[in-house]
């Protein structure tokens, strides 16, 4: 009982911590300072209506690049941790028949809404980072409806790979035609086109592939360790 | 000034489940919903009263009022830091299961405090 109210007046400590940083910043306030500039100026420097996007990939595009990395060193660690343990086979439950035949047709639209999230990133809301993720949903879709359904996890590695690499090498052209790395070397083209904003869809896409193939293989790693034969993991 | 109350009350709600709580499951719930919290916060920070969101459309291509665009790009990074990190620690507690065959923390002899 004690312990429960010490912890209650640490939680306490720590709320009242964070209302007296919030009393600094009060709700609904106009408080921009960098955003104005970025809301001014995003459409002449990235070429795309969606200030958000302009945001993550161009004037902090080096963010995101360390930021897929976090992603990667985690899926990477799932991966080792549950490669040291042995497989072995387990019985589990035959799916659902309306859940085997209904997923056939969602599958197909689940992965077309993904492409289209992040090809459209730089003109609506939403991005690479959420296509990617829609994407992975397809697979665990798949992963429930068939219980001897397995991705080939070397081509989901080779499009991880391609992704990481895209990304890299676009700055690095950048770097060499502009002066700075992930600088906006292509034309920018008519606003509200699809093939517009410079680098900002190549980048995007590259992302989507990235998360996409990332998240199925975090997927894959679970539910192999819940019904796997052995093997490679 | 709903939303301010409402995030701190679920960063309140998740260090309770983060403290109190010996199941490893309800601890994973429990940061979830501290990081769940911590980002609800940053975008009501960022804000501004009758604003958009900051997408320019054909109608208003002169930029309206636009709420801060920052806060909600930091927020989509931090989500899937957030999810990235749950499997990961969900890849943990599978293992400890394995190993120990309880979820109890009391149980698990390396996580006693």
């Amino acid at each position: 009982m004690i312990r429960k109210i010490v912890y209650a007046i640490f939680i306490g400590i720590i709320i009242a911590g964070v209302l007296m940083f919030l009393s600094a910043f009060p709700f609904g306030e106009n408080k921009m300072l960098v955003g104005k500039y970025y809301i001014e100026n995003a459409t002449n420097d990235a070429g795309a209506p969606n200030v958000v996007t302009a945001v993550t990939l161009l004037y902090r595009g080096f963010d995101t690049l360390g930021e897929v990395m976090v992603l990667f060193t985690a899926a990477l660690g799932v991966s080792i941790i549950f490669a040291v343990e042995e497989k072995k086979k387990k019985v589990v439950q035959p799916p659902n028949f309306v859940v085997r035949v209904g997923s056939r047709i969602v599958f197909t639209f689940i992965l077309l809404t993904g492409f289209y999230i992040f090809m459209h990133g730089h003109l609506t809301p939403g991005g690479g980072f959420q296509g990617g993720a829609l994407i992975a949903t397809g697979f665990l879709l798949l992963y429930l409806s068939y219980s001897d359904t397995g991705i080939n996890r070397k081509r989901f590695m080779v499009a991880e790979g391609l992704g990481g690499i895209i990304y890299v090498f676009i700055g690095l052209i950048g770097l060499f035609v502009k002066g700075s790395f992930l600088a906006n070397f292509l034309p920018k083209g008519t606003m509200f086109d699809l093939l517009s904003a410079g680098i900002l869809l190549p980048l995007y896409i590259a992302i989507g592939l990235k998360v996409g193939s990332e998240f199925a293989g975090i997927v894959d790693d679970f539910m192999c360790e819940a019904r796997c034969t052995g093997g490679e993991g | 000034m709903i939303y301010y109350a409402s995030s701190l009350l679920l960063i309140g709600i998740g260090l309770y489940a983060l403290i109190i709580k010996k199941n490893l499951i309800k601890v994973l719930i429990g940061l979830d919903l501290i990081e769940t919290g911590a980002n609800m916060l940053i975008v009501s920070i960022g804000f501004v009263k009758g604003g958009t969101a900051p997408i320019f459309s054909k109608e208003w291509l002169v930029p309206p009022l636009f709420v801060d665009a920052i806060p909600q790009a930091l927020t989509l990074t931090s989500i899937v830091i957030g999810a990235s990190q749950l499997a990961l620690a969900a890849a943990f507690v599978v293992v400890l299961y394995k190993h120990y065959g309880t979820l109890d923390i009391r149980k698990i002899r390396s996580l006693k405090w």
